[in-house]
């Protein structure tokens, strides 16, 4: 009942901003929903607090039937597990606290209530997405963060970089969704349900199912894994169909930090574990998983090292830690990834509230040489920053340190090739985090101020209602990972989370994570802290170095600065040829197509007009016409008789 | 057998005439006589649809066969009855064609100003014929309003339409009577064979393999002009562009819906060995229709001519669906008929409102119209995320039912049959992004007001339907379970006698 209210309060405070605020007031609308996320919120600590602790008993909430058609049959529900009340904990709080924040980053806009009921709807859909007890509901909660996503993005929609932005979000999520779409009709011609309860109880009956695709035959479960993924890359920005992800940079601040932190690029990190059951004997897909995650895990943190804008560096480091999630589900440590992505959702979270934060500062300027020498100015702003970067970084004790380490150990320990990969991309990965991540922090707070002498006048600390959600989140960025490592990942994880992550009996990952050497453990700090003072010398005491890399390794720089030029390559080899053809098919269509017909058309009115020619007028012609008729007729009625 | 101790069927066919009546009898001054012309047809239209409500209530839902039959005696020497009834299949498209007329009518009020009592009267006499063509269980009667409809279309595009009407009211006209005309022979064949034009009788009549191959192409060159699918489709977006809105949300909501009809009531049922044998065939057409109609549609200039081309797109994922045979597939198709009916008349009404301000249909003349018409933004939004298939509205269910129906076929089948996911998104926030997006750059578009409270008088109920139909796709899907459930089984048994014959001969 609880997570009901958890889950509805968002809807009921979006459809009160969106009908009612408006004619009320942006205040109005700012405390309903407001209001409707700390009830969830409270909700839904509540309800994860009641399971994890209080040994309530997991189980789903119907509340209707949907779709059905024959056996075909789905109902709305709500699952009551650990895995769906630790995302709603995490996702009622986190966006509780960006909705705060929302109204001191968002005060000058002009249609308050139109964000804010944006907001709501975005983290309902999220709920929706992460309570769904069967495939097709979280598809309706998928889909629906992107419709929010599409909304959020595009918000200032007299800009065109923007709608273009939220356009490219929603298309290319579309892809990946296509292929989720096609997995959810394969997964219930496998097992006639969709149902969570039903497929996971027939894990074993189809262990040995082939399937027939592509001219050969596959077990199912890996055509069903792969399918599934192909729809979680779309949503979690992995590579390939990452290209949406640093646009979405256009949309608001908080949006950003709603969608890199808490709720819709997690969404495919979520189906990975929700699908645990299934995928962990689909060895093949998971691989696959593996071997998408660790590239795009180091493709997205090469990309960071060299970008500008301070949204672009926190948002490819969004797109790289997801790899990371991945690397760990693919090698069968759903639980290394989950606790990442909820100690990420925090520290994300602070960070871009903090660049947020920056932005207020700066007047809106997003370009870090535009910034600098303004520590001393936003101190809180500051500090929270470096709170954030040491958890993003790995650094002991911040939440991150246990929660990456987890997954590189885990990646070690599976001793397969794609998790070896994994290991190895996360680990320069997490050298080049660490880099980019203090990179940007003394490009923006360090060094001569390089903004105009107008625009620093005007540096100020942020509001109380935008540090205060900075301060919270910072509460979590540090101590999550602390408080909730054993659990989630000791050697009773099934304490905490029952059988929300089922595995195979051969998989061993998480005890064999316990026997890594220690070079292992160790290693992903120390190149961390590598990292740090790298970027220490680079930006900070020798600032001629870069620049001069910059310049003797041109065509590498170019090529991480172009973030490796998909956007340039998809437009050449989709957009354009895309609407080339759409133009050439309507030339054949109204030249060919629709052409016989007027063809036809036109040929029986020409020939109409030869027919005229025949009707004369003279009845002295048509009388020997006639004549000429009925002695034919006559004669060879005699003729043939 | 019937619920109701009246004629229902009859009844909502007919009464629309008598409003034809009530507006001939109106004399005075042109104003008066078009406003009473206009109060006339929305009353008549309304109450008709109030009784069509009684059909929803009384329904009942778990016998799959006819109900509200009624029976005449017409001309028993050639075996011809007067016969009504509706299934689960017919009695949503009953109710689609009442509630949409009233919808029509109010959206004509101001922007059809000469002849009004004439265009009133199309309606109405529209309304007779798509409900009598839905309800009939008569071949024959089933053919009288099957053409019939043409003739209020026909004048309805050519009298109040566009610059090019005459062409494009030639062009629908033609092109569909030269499809229908090939179905009157075939009826005839059955008819010879049969003995009788009763619909329910044909459906137990088998046809030798040999025959059913002609009767189904004759039967496929009507009902594949009317869905429109690929390539006798171009009929459809001359006559939509040429189309007053009224006509266009008819011509959208409800006539493309008999070509699929027709293929449900007589090519499956009554033709299941050549149904079964042409389904690669029909499969080939619509994943032509979904691709090829969407990439169109990406690069038309003219809002109507683009939803036009969409519908296209969407039919395309109903024929699919219908000659999958199985329960999901024709579930879906059934359902993505209905709530394309909905949302593709709301998208044309979309249109009709902006071209009632502006008196253009040129994508390029808009832009930014967010700002001046939020209300008028949001509605567009729903509509157009309804035509995309968000799961929630009315799009979904029926699209994802007819992938599930077509992946039980072939993979990819699935998959290509629903790229108009990607596809569909692609033209449609392209769409909604010249239209409404952006800041106005031009001066006529600064003025601009939003939505009049009749427009939100027309839009909210769609709205509420688009959104029904989205969380609660059962209470409709409930309507016709058990009718495909029998219709699938029907198919099956009768491929399984051709079959076993096959193997006697053997």
């Amino acid at each position: 009942m609880l997570l009901a209210i958890a889950v509805m309060a968002p809807l009921f405070g979006s459809i009160f901003a969106l009908f009612i605020g408006r004619i009320l007031g942006d205040r109005t609308a700012q405390a309903a929903t407001i209001a409707c996320m700390v009830l969830a919120a409270i909700c839904g600590m509540t309800s994860f607090v009641e399971l994890i602790y209080g040994g309530a008993a997991p189980g789903v909430v119907s509340l209707g039937s949907w779709v059905s058609a024959s056996d075909f049959h789905v109902d709305w529900a709500l699952r009551f597990d650990a895995l769906s009340v630790s995302m709603v904990a995490m996702v009622t709080c986190v966006a509780s606290l960006i909705h705060i924040y929302s109204v001191g980053y968002m005060s000058h806009d002009k249609t308050i209530w139109r964000f804010f009921s944006y907001l709501s709807l975005f983290t309902f859909a999220m709920l929706m997405l992460v309570t769904a007890d069967n495939l097709l509901q979280l598809f309706f909660g998928w889909e629906g963060v992107g419709l929010a996503s599409y909304l959020l993005i595009g918000y200032w929609y007299d800009r065109p970089s923007a709608c273009v932005a939220a356009m490219k979000a929603f298309i290319v999520n579309r892809v990946g969704d296509l292929f989720f779409a096609v997995g959810i009709a394969l997964v219930f011609v496998t097992f006639g349900s969709i149902e969570f309860t039903d497929i996971f109880a027939a894990i074993q009956r189809h262990q040995s199912d082939m399937y027939h695709v592509l001219g050969a035959d596959f077990r199912v479960y890996e055509v069903i894994g792969v399918l599934l993924f192909l729809g979680a890359m779309g949503k979690s920005a992995q590579l390939g169909l990452h290209v949406w992800l640093p646009d979405a940079m256009e949309g608001p601040t908080p949006v950003s930090a709603l969608i890199h932190a808490a709720t819709m690029v997690t969404a495919g990190v979520f189906l990975m574990s929700r699908m645990s059951p299934l995928m962990d004997y689909a060895p093949g897909a998971l691989g696959f998983v593996t071997v998408v995650g660790g590239s795009t895990a180091l493709f997205a943190a090469t990309v960071a090292c060299t970008q500008n804008d301070i949204k672009r560096v926190i948002a490819y480091s969004t797109c790289s830690q997801l790899g990371y999630m991945f690397v760990a589900a693919g090698v069968g440590a759903y639980q290394a990834s989950m606790f990442h992505l909820l100690t990420h959702a925090f520290f994300k979270a602070l960070l871009f509230l903090g660049a947020g934060s920056v932005i207020h500062a700066m007047s809106d300027e997003q370009d870090m040489r535009r910034m600098g020498g303004i520590w001393k100015l936003i101190p809180i702003t500051y500090v929270m920053f470096w709170i954030g970067n040491l958890a993003l970084a790995g650094v002991p004790p911040f939440a991150g340190f246990y929660s990456k380490d987890a997954i590189l150990e885990a990646a070690w320990a599976s001793h397969s090739l794609s998790g070896h990969y994994g290991f190895w991309c996360g680990l320069i990965a997490a050298f080049l985090t660490a880099f980019y991540s203090w990179r940007l922090m003394i490009m923006t707070f360090h060094g001569a101020p390089r903004a105009d002498r107008n625009t620093m006048e005007h540096v100020h600390e942020s509001p109380w209602v935008m540090v205060v959600p900075l301060l919270l989140l910072s509460v979590g960025a540090v101590f999550t990972g602390y408080a909730f490592h054993e659990q989630i990942l000791g050697a009773d994880w099934r304490e905490y989370w029952g059988t929300a992550i089922q595995i195979a009996p051969t998989n061993h990952v998480l005890l064999r994570m316990e026997e890594v050497s220690s070079l292992v453990t160790f290693a992903p700090t120390v190149l961390g802290l590598a990292g740090i003072a790298l970027a220490y010398v680079f930006y900070m005491f020798k600032p001629e170095i870069p620049v001069m890399i910059a310049e003797k390794f041109g065509p590498i720089y170019r090529f991480s600065y172009n973030k490796w030029y998909f956007d340039e390559l998809y437009a050449a080899i989709f957009v354009r040829p895309t609407l080339w053809l759409a133009k050439a098919l309507w030339q054949v269509d109204a030249d060919i197509v629709d052409g016989m017909p007027n063809g036809v058309a036109a040929l029986t009115t020409s020939g109409a007009q030869q027919i005229i020619k025949i009707q004369t007028g003279s009845i002295a012609t048509y009388a020997f016409v006639m004549l000429i008729g009925v002695v034919g007729l006559v004669g060879s009625f005699l003729i043939f008789r | 057998m019937s619920q109701v101790d009246f004629p229902i069927l009859s009844l909502l066919t007919f009464l629309p005439l008598v409003g034809v009546a009530v507006i001939l009898s109106v004399r005075g001054e042109d104003a008066v006589v078009a406003s009473n012309a206009r109060w006339a047809a929305l009353w008549t239209s309304m109450i008709i649809f109030l009784i069509s409500l009684l059909l929803w209530v009384k329904f009942d839902q778990s016998n799959p066969g006819f109900q509200f039959i009624e029976t005449a005696e017409w001309l028993p020497q050639v075996g011809l009855t007067y016969k009504m009834g509706v299934d689960g299949i017919s009695v949503l498209f009953v109710m689609l064609s009442t509630a949409l007329v009233p919808i029509c009518i109010l959206a004509s009020w101001e922007s059809i100003t000469v002849r009004v009592r004439e265009y009133m009267i199309a309606f109405l006499v529209l309304e007779t014929m798509m409900v009598g063509m839905f309800s009939a269980l008569d071949f024959m009667v089933f053919y009288i309003f099957f053409e019939g409809v043409l003739i209020p279309m026909y004048l309805i595009i050519g009298i109040w339409g566009g610059p090019r009407r005459v062409y494009a009211a030639l062009k629908f006209f033609l092109y569909t009577l030269a499809g229908s005309l090939l179905m009157l022979i075939a009826l005839l064949a059955m008819w010879d064979k049969a003995g009788t034009t009763d619909i329910v009788t044909l459906m137990h009549t088998t046809f030798s393999p040999q025959v059913q191959t002609w009767l189904f192409l004759a039967f496929f060159a009507s009902f594949a002009v009317k869905v429109p699918m690929w390539p006798l489709h171009t009929w459809l977006p001359d006559a939509h562009v040429e189309a007053p809105t009224g006509g266009s949300v008819i011509l959208a909501g409800v006539l493309l819906k008999m070509g699929a009809y027709g293929f449900l009531r007589f090519s499956v049922p009554m033709l299941p060995d050549a149904s079964a044998k042409f389904a690669p065939f029909i499969y080939a057409l619509s994943i032509v229709a979904v691709i090829y109609t969407a990439l169109v549609a990406l690069a038309q200039t003219d809002m109507k001519k683009l939803i036009a081309y969409s519908s296209v797109a969407h039919m395309g994922v109903v024929t699919i669906g219908i000659f999958t045979f199985n329960a999901q597939g024709i579930s879906g198709a059934l359902f993505q008929m209905l709530s394309h009916g909905v949302v593709a008349g709301s998208l044309f009404l979309c249109v009709g409102v902006v071209y009632d301000r502006i008196h253009t249909r040129e994508i390029a003349r808009y832009g930014g119209l967010a700002d001046r018409m939020p209300a008028y933004a949001l509605a567009f939004m729903l509509f157009m995320m309804a035509s995309v298939g968000l799961p929630g509205t009315a799009g979904f269910a029926g699209e994802f039912l007819v992938l599930v129906g077509a992946f039980k076929v072939s993979f990819w089948l699935a998959l290509l049959g629903s790229a108009g996911m990607i596809l569909g998104a692609i033209y449609m926030l392209y769409l909604y992004r010249r239209i409404i997006f952006g800041s106005i750059t031009r001066a006529d578009l600064r003025g601009i007001l939003d939505l009049s409270p009749r427009e939100i008088a027309i839009f909210a109920p769609l709205a509420v339907v688009t959104l029904w139909m989205g969380v609660y796709p059962s209470s409709f899907t409930n309507f016709f379970e058990a009718s495909v459930a029998a219709m699938v089984e029907h198919h099956q048994a009768a491929l399984a006698v051709t079959s076993k014959l096959a193997g006697v001969i053997r």
